[in-house]
């Protein structure tokens, strides 16, 4: 009896579940294997071989490898930094890092738009010292700027925590048994911060794959990346089928990477997204 | 065992202004079991840090076998630490703890995984080799974090506060163990703990410190039999500190009655303290007591009663294998060998550095 009343408990998460998560994505299923006319089709899954398409995925797989590293390679370093501050309140760091969080999303890439545009504040500076102006706007070099500004601090935190974690005599440990600084970092200190960094990377790499307003704002139409083609098909073609065709080859991306990752992380304890 | 291996001297250290070592020297003596003992706070946990190479002196110097250390980094210390946690290492299986230290000094494989057989052999461990960290109990990561500091075949071993975090009869166990890994290894030991029992139980010499400074040295014997303090004798075992006056070379009085005693040359008519062991006050029946007293209260505690008896407007307390009713009337005995004399602390500073000299 306690355990039926207390599967009750469930029952708003599950209507959640189904409601918004599975429905959609059955839905997404039947347009992406249907046609207008609502018979079945393999073309609009088919359709990312479209040269236009493949050009897409590829380049926003070039990019969004690019900005985890960039991420992963400003992220670690600094949460050492942090982590060896010594400051008692943690939540604190957190706090002031999460804290660009709280400004709306499509502000702050707005706001890069002002810093990168040829008469924004990058180039003006940079005229002022007697450089000739570069351009950066609607260039891929931007569209990582603003992903790498963007999801900077879901690959800092998780590295941080797990570095936050490693107890200080584990480390003495190491030292006492003869190893010095640089050992200590490649046996002790990276091994067990690796579930960070693979929560990081997972964490950084999925939404830069599928984003498409940081590539709009920032790329200026001339970066075109699968998230943009996926929501210029439902919005301007208004072809939903493509689109969901097209959503179901990125959802594979994603798995694949999510499951590698994972694979990857089996020994790390506890931070890894699943 | 006569030979000066280590030596502090004159180390004072302070933690954001507040002095935790002050001027202390202290020697080790080769293949020595040597405990730091004292409540949380006194000291003792740095000393080893000192000697680990975790913290560095204020002032003054470490010798190691001769050689001065006071700045040398822990990897370069011929010394391995046991920790109070354990501190092994999660993400490597029993077998690479215990190769940790010996990889780092480019040991051949063979003579590695031998090192591996013998050292978890010795901690009783056989087979444990591919176990991760995680399944073993408290005792047994305990016993791998000796034998991974054993391997390296230091000539010190640092233990800090090892069995606090383990039940009372694995503590006893362990104990023994380490007794026997002792005298198999024959390395010198420095061991913390605030636990006077393990203390008694496994040194062959005791550091009772108390607020920085070194209350005494000496046996386990000595420590318990001849404390130099009151301090000394309060934390060492159950104590009666009653003040007394010295009337003269051995009879002293203590609650209004004279006790006849063995210490000589406190001069006449001094204020002392009097440590009495519970052990060794008799109770006899109320004509044959130097003072007679009332049982107020009787507590079973295995071995023994613990029993208070009021007399003279003190509580005494005593430990015998005879039941006393609560509310009868006892006389109390004392031996004049078993009452121990102490000069009164001129003030309570001097209770704690007054040992230096």
């Amino acid at each position: 009896m306690i355990k039926q009343s207390r599967q009750l408990l469930a029952g708003p998460y599950i209507v959640w579940i189904i409601g918004f998560i599975i429905l959609p994505v059955l839905m997404i299923l039947y347009y992406a294997f249907t046609d207008a006319a609502g018979a079945f089709t393999f073309s609009n899954v088919a359709a990312i071989a479209e040269p236009i398409h493949l050009k897409s995925l590829l380049l926003a797989l070039k990019l969004g490898i690019l900005s985890t590293l960039i991420c992963l390679v400003l992220s670690y370093p600094l949460a050492m930094i942090l982590n060896g501050l010594h400051i008692q309140k943690h939540s604190f760091i957190v706090f002031i890092f999460v804290l660009p969080m709280w400004m709306n999303f499509m502000l702050r890439i707005l706001a890069w738009q002002m810093l990168l545009s040829n008469n924004g504040i990058i180039n003006t500076f940079l005229q002022s010292l007697g450089f000739s102006g570069i351009n950066l706007m609607n260039t891929q070099t931007a569209v990582v700027f603003g992903m790498v500004y963007d999801y900077l601090p879901f690959m800092l935190l998780p590295i941080y925590n797990s570095l936050v974690r490693i107890r200080k005599d584990i480390i003495e440990a190491a030292k006492d048994l003869g190893a010095n600084n640089v050992t200590v970092f490649f046996k002790i200190i990276f091994p067990l911060t690796l579930s960070g960094v693979i929560s990081g990377i997972v964490m950084v790499f999925v939404p830069a794959l599928t984003s498409f307003v940081i590539s709009d704002l920032l790329g200026g139409g001339k970066v075109l990346l699968i998230g943009n083609v996926i929501e210029q098909s439902f919005m301007q073609g208004m072809d939903w089928h493509l689109g969901s065709g097209l959503s179901l080859v990125l959802m594979v991306f994603v798995l694949v990477s999510m499951a590698f990752m994972n694979g990857k992380g089996k020994d790390g304890e506890g931070t890894a997204v699943w | 065992m006569n030979k000066d291996f280590i030596t502090f001297e004159h180390i004072t250290k302070s933690f954001d202004g507040e002095t935790v070592l002050d001027d202390l020297c202290l020697n080790i003596k080769e293949n020595e079991f040597m405990t730091l003992l004292g409540p949380s706070g006194c000291g003792k946990t740095t000393t080893l840090r000192l000697l680990g190479g975790f913290e560095t002196p204020d002032s003054g110097r470490i010798f190691f076998d001769g050689k001065d250390i006071t700045t040398l980094a822990p990897n370069e210390r011929k010394l391995n630490t046991v920790f109070q946690k354990y501190a092994l290492f999660p993400h490597m299986s029993i077998a690479e703890n215990i190769a940790f230290g010996l990889k780092i000094s480019k040991k051949s494989k063979a003579y590695i995984d031998d090192k591996i057989k013998y050292a978890l052999k010795l901690v009783n461990l056989d087979g444990f080799e591919h176990r991760s960290v995680d399944s073993l109990s408290g005792g047994q990561q305990q016993r791998i974090a000796i034998a991974r500091a054993i391997v390296n075949e230091p000539k010190v071993l640092l233990l800090d506060e090892p069995l606090g975090a383990l039940d009372l009869k694995l503590r006893q166990d362990m104990q023994y163990e380490l007794i026997r890994l002792k005298n198999e290894l024959g390395i010198t030991f420095l061991y913390v703990t605030h636990d006077q029992e393990e203390a008694l139980t496994m040194s062959d010499s005791i550091v009772v410190m108390n607020q920085g400074y070194i209350q005494q040295i000496g046996t386990p014997e000595d420590i318990y039999n001849e404390p130099v303090n009151a301090f000394v004798a309060d934390f060492i075992g159950d104590s009666n500190i009653i003040d007394g006056i010295m009337l003269e070379d051995r009879m002293v009085e203590i609650l209004g009655t004279r006790f006849p005693c063995v210490d000589e040359g406190f001069g006449k008519n001094q204020p002392v303290d009097v440590v009495i062991r519970p052990e060794d006050v008799e109770l006899v029946a109320p004509e044959d007591g130097i003072i007679q007293g009332v049982v107020s209260s009787i507590i079973f505690k295995g071995v023994h009663y613990e029993i208070e008896v009021k007399a003279n407007g003190f509580e005494w307390l005593v430990h015998t294998t005879k039941l006393h009713e609560v509310g009868s009337q006892v006389g109390i005995q004392v031996i004049p060998f078993n009452i121990q004399i102490m000069h009164k602390p001129e003030s309570s500073d001097e209770e704690a550095t007054e040992i230096d000299d």
